[in-house]
């Protein structure tokens, strides 16, 4: 199952590249959806319909509605004039050698404690908190739900869900406002 | 749109719709909830708009019933969490509804309302913000 998800992601990551190299911005769009529905496939491999059905449904919503923005707007990319300003500086100077030394210094950190932390995790696949096995245990005994996703999205993180809730009603009002302010005038 | 896609979708539409009301009411039971149910039921909506243009239907009004809604689903939600306050363990979002038996469709106390109104919140939620767009478009030319 990990070829097949390497596979699948490697797809996802060159849809990804060439969404950022296209000249035209609905081929670009359309390579975002790559990475969309590659992210469905993953889902349903992963063992996680719920997902799935949420992320293919959002989807093909989103890229309608993006496909729409694209076709009012220009095509084009805009052409912004990049002037870069070095030609009176020398290039070794202490600014560019300090920015460099940081990027080096902050890279050899973060892979020598990722190769600490590789040797102490589980598997790819199994879940390593305590608290997972008691929900998988007794969320369905507890909540009566059959649906263990429901059981815990509603009961046990019923906060979570309020705030998920919340967040999308101000998304909504926030769009409102946004676009009658541009209506009137 | 040409006659095949309105053809096609007349008939796709009430299926695509009775599909969203299925996942949303069996949310308890097997995959899906109210968050997948209502975005089915929008994308059914949007399908429709998409097809049939935006002169048929009174759109106007259909945005401000949507967003009349969305309001009543949140009020809906926080209301039902809130009666836990007051009924049983006093405790914010309590079950106090009887469980019943596990893999019934009528069973797990309040969890099928909330993923009832949950549905409506998203559904309504995802049709007005396709709406505005729309509707920001006609106003504009």
């Amino acid at each position: 199952m990990e070829t097949t998800l390497s596979i699948i992601i490697g797809f996802m990551i060159i849809g990804g590249l060439f969404a950022l190299n296209a000249k035209d911005l609905l081929s670009a769009v359309i390579s975002c959806g790559v990475v969309g529905y590659g992210l469905v496939i993953c889902f349903l491999l992963l063992k996680a319909p719920d997902l799935a059905i949420v992320q293919i449904v959002v989807e093909t919503v989103t890229l309608i509605i993006m496909i729409a923005v694209v076709l009012n707007s220009s095509r084009e990319e805009l052409k912004e004039k990049i002037s870069l300003k070095l030609e009176g500086i020398s290039y070794i100077n202490t600014r560019y050698a300090a920015n460099i030394a940081v990027v080096v210094v902050f890279t050899l950190l973060l892979l020598f404690f990722f190769g600490e932390s590789i040797d102490i995790l589980t598997p790819f696949g199994e879940h390593t908190t305590r608290m997972s096995t008691a929900y998988i245990e007794n969320a369905a005994n507890q909540t009566g739900s059959a649906n263990l996703v429901t059981g815990v999205v509603f009961d046990f993180r019923g906060y979570d869900t309020l705030g998920e809730v919340t967040i999308l009603f101000t998304a909504v009002i926030g769009i409102l406002t946004i676009l009658r302010i541009k209506g009137r005038k | 749109m040409t006659i095949i896609v309105k053809t096609v979708t007349k008939i796709i539409v009430g299926v695509t719709f009775l599909y969203g009301i299925y996942i949303i009411s069996h949310g308890h039971l097997t995959p899906g909830g109210g968050f997948a149910g209502g975005a089915i039921i929008a994308g059914a909506f949007i399908l429709l708009v998409l097809a049939f243009g935006s002169d048929v239907l009174k759109l106007k009004a259909r945005e401000e019933g949507s967003s009349t809604f969305e309001s009543l689903a949140i009020l809906g939600f926080l209301l039902l969490s809130i009666i836990g306050l007051f009924i049983g363990a006093k405790v914010f979002f309590y079950n106090y509804l009887p469980k019943g038996t596990v893999g019934e469709l009528i069973s797990a106390g309040v969890i099928p309302l909330y993923n009832i109104v949950v549905g409506i919140e998203v559904a309504a939620a995802l049709i007005t913000i396709f709406l505005a767009l729309v509707i920001y478009k006609e106003e504009e030319s």
